[in-house]
């Protein structure tokens, strides 16, 4: 029995014996440690922002975000013209390009992009479902006209076309692919990005590697390794150890630890918004001086450095600041002012007032939801708001926020990662976007004037004055204060020492061709 | 023999049937669908209708169940639509790396498990008794999900010995070596509670063993004690530690969803933890009664050794 004991140790004394360098990754291999397993590979049947990290250095779309802004600059399309009446976007394609499977690249593989998506009786269509394709419901008609010129036709002009076509729903895949593969399309992706396709190893491991004929030029990483780390504290032990070169959403507690010691920190505020959903049909928050004594007496800074620890900024109004061209920087956050928020409560007559507010345990873009929420319930206890919370698990929870907060809460917390500074607006303040309309206005606010200016700028293609109405939009709402405003997320990611040259971006796409490792 | 064991076999699948029915019934009365689920703040009603459809679940729970009943009977288990793969597939894949993970657990657990049980059983009250009882004791109560993040910090990250996660190295893996450094602290994390209970156990059914008045005998008769201990009592007493090891991989089956999430081996554990916040309801049954299955299997194998060690237990 002494030996199997013996045995045992031995095994373990040899396996504990093993050389330092063991973790180290491989030179010229970036790997990247993920927060989830890719769901599928297929651009148009994916919706995680996780999937997108490695979608957009497998393909391109007609036209990308420009290096650090939301703005849209040329990709497979050269140029692009849009008719006097913005109904249609005709496109000039880049010539001799090809997908990773050979096939070339041109006006037929973007109409058959674009229909596989949209028309249902398409024969591929059942490769999907779509669940983002309403992002292109705009579209009537997509024409190739010649080998290289594509022509959409739009039911209606929609301004944020060309920054959806930039979304990765956008993203153009191999038609031959898609027709070799049918339903398996998304494990054996084809497209014409900066890398290809190599392996996909179930929960383990997507390896992409370098394509040599990139028409934007080839990287000069042999390959990425996109590893799945669902544990946020083993994705940190991983970065420690140096199993991988790069990992993103570093939890709050932990990012202090990767600022030095061997590692560079980065940070980028994007295009999220997290807030408070107001009740404005019923209740106290019918009032308007109820809802901006709500804003004035929740302390964003302390919730935003204490709880947040600094992965998030202050949020003014409903638009992120990352919008840059639409961003109306003249506004203020509302300052933290217990006093102006009881006297406000005091002259609407709610003081003292029981609210029934929704806090979800966890979710896409919600940060750290619960401790957050019963920060803003002490603040509100402050200025005598009696607030309840009910917690609930964030499918649950968008099961009842979504149809609307009547009847059932005061309050719900919320948040919202976008692509065009009309989308959120449009989806959740427009009068014709109140629930039984179908839309995510949950709080039931209304101002024909706002509705005005977002039909409007969704309607003009013409960017500055698109820019002007948003930012009178804006001024509007922070006065109205159907949410309280609280914060701006600001993406993290680590990398070694060893990583250059990356950056990340407003986008929050991971974007890693010109990444070196040495 | 034969006819015992058909006839447990042939009892697995009612077991099957009723647990794929109350697993049916529960994820259909979580809320939330999984159209809500893949549409995250997009899941307008109008949108989770269409996908819905899209998706097949706009059919009532009874008719689902029976669809999917009627396709598994014919070996298809279906799409799973959250990881985009036949769900067959992705469960063989996933519960072969778990059946490695809780196999190499169990075959600890067990040798050390009998081991501390019989050196404290033959030391009863002595130093050595007290002192491994005592970590017997801090094993249960350990939470095993801590106790693995502690073990990824001291070899991972400090000594870097060993890798913190994963089932073999992300590139020019491979091969036996490397899926044993891989192995070593999740399977060594998920053993020892396991561990902890078949060494009380083994403990206590070998005292009442040693107490016996053929052990009495056989001491009387000048036996060596190594040879009381391992041959004849710990022979004897095996009839009781089985059934406890046959319920300790149950235990350490359901442990290894903790496990694997914080070591991140690709297991069936972690897919079923998915597969549920998805709402992906195929994948969930699927993994369900491949898991139920085996677990079913496992106490079966128990109960034939233990029938066989002693053939008074009726078969």
């Amino acid at each position: 029995m002494n030996k199997i004991v013996g045995t045992v140790g031995f095994a373990m004394a040899m396996a504990f014996a093993t050389p330092a360098a063991l973790s180290q990754t491989p030179p010229d291999v970036l790997v990247v440690g993920q927060i989830a397993e890719p769901k599928s590979l297929d651009p148009a049947a994916v919706t995680a922002v996780n999937d997108f990290r490695i979608l957009m250095n497998v393909y391109d779309g007609l036209v990308r975000y420009q290096d650090g802004a939301l703005e849209v600059e040329p990709s497979l399309a050269k140029s692009w013209a849009i008719s006097g009446d913005g109904l249609t976007y005709t496109f000039e394609l880049r010539e001799g390009v090809t997908f990773h499977d050979g096939t070339p690249f041109d006006a037929k593989a973007v109409e058959f992009n674009f229909d596989r998506m949209l028309d249902e009786n398409h024969p591929y269509h059942d490769t999907g479902p779509f669940p983002l394709s309403f992002f292109f419901s705009a579209i009537k008609d997509v024409e190739a006209v010649d080998a290289d010129t594509v022509k959409f036709t739009l039911n209606a002009p929609y301004a944020p076309f060309l920054s959806n076509l930039a979304y990765p729903t956008g993203l153009i895949v191999s038609p031959e692919a898609v027709k070799k593969h049918d339903k398996d399309f998304g494990r054996s992706p084809s497209g014409t990005g900066p890398f290809k396709f190599a392996e996909w190893e179930s929960n383990a491991k997507v390896v992409v590697t370098r394509n040599d004929d990139y028409w934007d030029g080839a990287s000069k990483l042999q390959a990425i390794v996109f590893r799945p780390i669902t544990d946020a504290n083993t994705r940190v032990a991983e970065m420690l150890s140096g199993g991988i070169d790069m990992m993103v959403e570093i939890p709050p507690d932990s990012v202090a630890q990767f600022d030095g010691n061997g590692f560079a920190l980065h940070e980028q505020a994007g295009p999220h918004v997290w807030f408070l959903i107001l009740n404005a049909k019923e209740g106290p928050f019918a009032d308007k001086r109820v809802r901006q004594a709500v804003n004035y007496a929740i302390d964003k800074k302390t919730l935003v450095e204490n709880v947040l620890q600094g992965t998030a900024e202050i949020a003014a109004g409903p638009t992120p600041p990352a919008f840059a061209w639409a961003y109306n920087d003249g506004l203020q956050p509302y300052p933290y002012d217990p006093e102006k928020a009881m006297s406000l409560i005091n002259e609407a007559g709610h003081d003292g007032a029981e609210l029934t507010f929704y806090v979800t345990e966890g979710g896409s873009g919600m940060l750290d939801p619960v401790p957050m929420g019963a920060a803003i319930q002490a603040d509100l206890a402050k200025v005598g708001l009696k607030v309840k919370i009910e917690t609930y698990e964030w499918n649950t929870f968008l099961g009842k926020v979504n149809p609307g907060l009547e009847g059932k809460a005061d309050m719900a917390e919320m948040a919202w990662m976008t692509n065009d500074p009309d989308t959120l607006p449009y989806l959740a303040l427009r009068t014709g976007a109140w629930p039984d309309k179908k839309g995510f206005n949950s709080g039931y606010y209304s101002n024909p004037e706002v509705d005005k200016l977002l039909e409007a700028a969704r309607k003009s293609t013409d960017q500055d004055e698109r820019a002007k109405l948003y930012r009178k939009m804006q001024e509007i709402v922070h006065d109205d204060a159907p949410w309280a405003f609280i914060a701006n997320w600001k993406q993290n990611a680590a990398t070694g020492d060893h990583v250059k040259g990356f950056k990340l971006q407003p986008s929050f796409f991971l974007l890693l061709k010109d990444v070196t490792k040495g | 023999m034969r006819g015992y064991i058909l006839k447990r076999l042939f009892s697995i699948i009612p077991v099957l049937l009723g647990l794929t029915i109350i697993v049916f019934l529960i994820m259909t009365l979580i809320p939330g669908d999984p159209a809500t689920a893949i549409l995250g703040s997009y899941a307008t009603p109008e949108n989770v209708a269409k996908l819905n459809r899209d998706l097949g679940l706009d059919k009532s729970i009874v008719e689902q169940y029976f669809i999917w009943l009627s396709n598994m009977l014919q070996g298809d288990f279906g799409r799973s639509y959250s990881l985009n793969r036949p769900v067959l597939d992705e469960v063989l894949e996933r519960f072969s790396a778990t059946l490695i993970l809780s196999g190499t657990a169990l075959v600890l657990c067990t040798l050390w498990g009998v081991l501390i049980g019989i050196w404290t059983a033959a030391r009863q009250y002595g130093w050595t008794d007290k002192i491994l009882t005592f970590i017997v004791l801090i094993g249960i109560s350990i939470p095993s999900f801590w106790l693995g993040l502690l073990l990824i910090l001291l070899f991972a990250v400090q000594l870097r010995w060993l890798p913190a996660s994963g089932m073999y190295a992300i590139y020019g893996g491979g091969g036996l070596l490397d899926l044993a450094k891989h192995l070593l602290l999740p399977s060594l994390t998920l053993s020892v509670v396991a561990t902890g209970v078949i060494a009380r156990l083994t403990r206590s059914a070998m005292l009442e063993v040693l107490r016996q008045d053929f052990i009495r005998t056989g001491r009387a008769k000048g036996v060596p004690e190594r040879q009381i201990l391992y041959r004849h009592a710990f022979k004897a007493a095996l009839v009781t530690i089985i059934p406890v090891i046959g319920v300790q991989a149950g235990f350490v089956l359901g442990g290894a969803v903790y496990i694997e999430t914080v070591f991140q081996w690709p297991g069936v554990g972690r897919m079923l933890v998915q597969a549920i916040s998805q709402r992906d309801i195929l994948l969930v049954q699927g993994g369900v009664v491949i898991v139920a299955a085996c677990y079913v299997l496992f106490n079966l194998l128990a109960d034939i050794a233990q029938s066989w060690l002693d053939p008074r237990v009726k078969t």
